[in-house]
């Protein structure tokens, strides 16, 4: 089209003297604390390096958040204070509540399954012949984005009427098998299964690289003295291999958890939240960006918020520990 | 960390960039000058000249051949007065819009294809009210109908841009020809010719209501349609205003009339299988099996012209056209459902009122309507410049006095529910919950 670069150069020179003028504020600082006097060096250090970040963290994160609590307790144009209104229209409806119950069935499902599946798959290829390629093979959903795995899988599902030709392999398959084509994603609560297979494909192979680089990881000694006792392979994957990587797969689960909490691209792609395949975090963009209410948009991303704390807590302290032990 | 390595990134980022700038050698290159506005064809465009070249960006839900049509008419414009309108289409304008102007990131000018949308950005204080060459164009060239959709309070924000007729149903004259069918004149005319239609084993309608976020808004125009002519329009604008419920004994009686043709496995839904795959089937190939003579009738507004394929006729003798959704009482007048668009602007820079000026005139009307597929209910658009059938009896439809006009309720409903939960609860409705239970869940979300 007319596209013309000069125009965009305009706009490219500000955001380089802005950066220019950020990486000579940090070079500045740090020659100043260098030639500091002797004393109070320590604490002058500690605060010229982690101030910048506290900063930004203050003003990207900590004031939002702030603010997104106290918005909830306002209605929809933020103007009168309604208590826990919002929070309590959370729990007080069939519609919300079936959000809760497939985010619920997300965050059950999408993590014990793409853990178990990636760590099968990571033992059964470990120093198979053609490792790589397998390993790549099922890796490759994760170099796809959200969007574009549920348009594949929609591809998938789609559905024509039987007098017509079936576009979706899962419907062809049925009529090759002599049964009737589907309409797959209509029927809840079954149709949110069919979403979280999607997350599944994806999250599998994120836990098999994890998972596999951890077997690698476990001392050979341990695998020979193992060996040598007589173990079967049962008894190996149980008594050697897992204890061992028990920390990775724990991480793995933690990770994958947070990201289902969060799920929002598969089931705005796959069914737009309709036909009751609501979760928590699509419809807090519904309310905040579509309804407009930023009282119960707020109210729900404070929910989201509570839910994943425990889970980061948790992941915290294993880490802390591990690192004591050490 | 994180900070660390996107700080890092964006150190490289910066070294990137600086190499590119000096091996490209890149100045800005001055190459405004080349637009020559003083040729005679540029006389019109006087009044809306400006000394150096200015950018004014548009933000639509208009796109694809519709986009490159818009574009085309005012391309003349541009070239004549150094304004260039930076135009961007997209389906998410709905949620977008809200973004980019929490963001800061606000276009110049908005077209809102919603009145209750654009009140919304109205009542927050983010647009500019209309500037006076813009008031004096709407004054002499709508009708009072049109000027209240963007009146809020007293003050105009904004001229109508298209517009379109809602009250259509789509059919092909040679099946009519062929099976000896006669257009309906009423309601029980046009079932007992559904009736007939079955009973010579052709599915009389065809229905899609998919289309992405804003699923289910066709089966919205399907009740609001239906409400005008089982509740008449007083009624209606008391609905749509919430002055009666939403689960009122008279929405039931309108949503289950419409429930007797898209929930009746008989009628639908020819072409992609049973009433369940209304819900999936999108709205933009939902009327295609009436070419192929695969489905009687299809009931969308005249924009579904442009959704034939190329070399489809589309004219009373032609492959495909559409009839007047008929009235269930003929006595009782002709009510047309009416959608259209409204360009606002969130900035008063002196380009930007002279584009807006320049879309609330007749020639940029005539201009965009010379080509093709769209009309407006601007009184000083020229109805011979109008080469489509269609679009010409539409235009003749809204200048004529004596129709009911009545605009699109889903669009001026508060967002939570013309956007919201009328859709979502309409798409829930035809995948099989009852009236009752839907129109109940729609009546909850009314904003307090």
């Amino acid at each position: 089209m007319d596209y013309d670069f000069s125009d965009d150069i305009q706009k490219i020179w500000p955001m380089l003297i802005a950066v220019g003028a950020f990486a000579a504020v940090i070079v500045g600082l740090l020659l100043v604390l260098d030639v500091l006097p002797r004393w109070g060096r320590h604490r002058w250090h500690v605060l010229g390096f982690l101030g910048p970040a506290m900063i930004l963290l203050l003003i990207g994160l900590i004031i939002p958040a702030i603010r997104t609590i106290y918005l909830s307790f306002f209605d929809a144009g933020s103007q009168n204070f309604v208590g826990l209104e919002n929070y309590g229209w959370i729990f007080q409806h069939t519609e919300t509540l079936h959000m809760l119950r497939n985010t619920l069935l997300w965050v059950v499902f999408v993590p014990t399954l793409s853990t178990a599946i990636g760590l099968l798959y990571a033992v059964l290829v470990d120093k198979a012949r053609f490792e790589g390629i397998a390993k790549s093979l099922i890796f490759m959903p994760m170099a796809i984005s959200l969007v574009g795995s549920s348009i594949i899988w929609k591809f998938i599902y789609a559905y024509r009427s039987e007098e017509q030709d079936q576009i979706g392999l899962f419907n062809q398959i049925r009529v090759w098998l002599g049964l009737q084509p589907k309409q797959l994603l209509l029927d809840p609560p079954i149709n949110t299964l069919y979403l979280i297979v999607i997350m599944i494909w994806i999250q599998a192979g994120f836990a098999m690289v994890i998972l596999s680089a951890a077997i690698k990881a476990i001392p050979s000694e341990i695998v020979e003295a193992a060996k040598l006792d007589g173990v079967t392979a049962w008894q190996m994957f149980w008594r050697v291999t897992l204890p061992s990587i028990r920390p990775s797969v724990v991480v793995v689960i933690m990770t994958i958890t947070i990201a289902t909490l969060k799920v929002f691209d598969v089931v705005r792609t796959g069914t737009g939240g309709q036909f009751d395949t609501n979760v928590l975090a699509f419809e807090m963009y519904n309310q905040a960006f579509r309804y407009f209410d930023d009282g119960k948009g707020s109210a729900l991303a404070v929910f989201l918020f509570l839910l994943v704390v425990p889970i980061v807590i948790y992941q915290v302290r294993t880490l802390r520990q591990r690192t004591e032990s050490r | 960390m994180a900070v660390l390595s996107r700080r890092r990134r964006a150190f490289t980022l910066a070294g990137v960039a600086a190499l590119a700038f000096a091996v490209t050698g890149c100045g800005s290159s001055d190459n405004s000058g080349s637009s020559d506005t003083s040729k005679p064809e540029c006389a019109p465009y006087a009044q809306y000249k400006v000394d150096k070249k200015k950018t004014v960006s548009i933000y639509a839900t208009i796109r694809d051949a519709e986009a490159d049509k818009l574009e085309s008419s005012w391309k003349q414009f541009s070239d004549c007065t150094n304004i260039k309108i930076d135009y961007e289409g997209t389906g998410e304008f709905e949620a977008q819009i809200k973004v980019r102007v929490d963001g800061g990131n606000a276009p110049d000018i908005a077209v809102f294809p919603q009145p209750g949308l654009l009140a919304t950005f109205v009542k927050s204080g983010k647009l500019k009210e209309a500037p006076a060459p813009v008031k004096a164009n709407v004054e002499k060239n709508w009708s009072k109908d049109w000027a209240a959709y963007t009146t809020i309070d007293g003050k105009l924000y904004g001229a109508p841009l298209g517009a379109n007729v809602k009250s259509y149903v789509w059919y092909s004259p040679q099946l009519f020809k062929e099976k000896n069918y006669q257009i309906p004149q009423s309601w029980d005319e046009m079932i007992a010719l559904s009736n007939k239609m079955v009973a010579d084993g052709i599915k009389p309608w065809c229905v899609g209501i998919e289309s992405g976020e804003a699923t289910g808004w066709p089966a919205t125009d399907w009740v609001e349609d239906i409400m005008l002519r089982d509740q008449g329009p007083e009624v209606y604008d008391q609905w749509v205003n919430h002055q009666i419920p939403f689960n009122d004994p008279k929405v039931v009686s309108a949503v289950d009339r419409a429930g007797s043709i898209l929930k009746n496995p008989k009628y639908v839904n020819a072409g992609f299988g049973d009433v369940k795959s209304i819900a999936t089937t999108s709205f933009q190939e939902a009327g295609l099996p009436v070419k192929d003579k695969k489905c009687g009738m299809h009931r969308q507004a005249n924009f579904f012209s442009n959704q034939w394929p190329k070399g489809t006729k589309v004219a009373e003798d032609g492959d495909v056209f559409a009839f007047y959704f008929p009235s269930i009482d003929p006595a009782k007048g002709k009510p047309v459902l009416v959608g259209g668009e409204f360009p606002a602007a969130f900035s008063d820079r002196d380009e930007v009122v002279k584009v807006q000026t320049y879309l609330s005139s007749p020639e940029w009307a005539n201009s965009r309507a010379k080509l093709g597929d769209w009309f407006s209910a601007n009184k000083g658009l020229d109805l011979s410049a109008l080469a489509n059938p269609i679009d010409k009896l539409s235009a003749q439809i809204l200048q004529d006095p004596k129709t009911v006009i009545r605009f699109d309720g889903s669009d001026q409903m508060p967002g939570a529910v013309g956007s919201g939960s009328f859709w979502k609860g309409m798409t829930d409705w035809i995948n099989g919950k009852s009236t009752t239970d839907t129109l109940n869940f729609i009546e909850s979300s009314w904003p307090k």
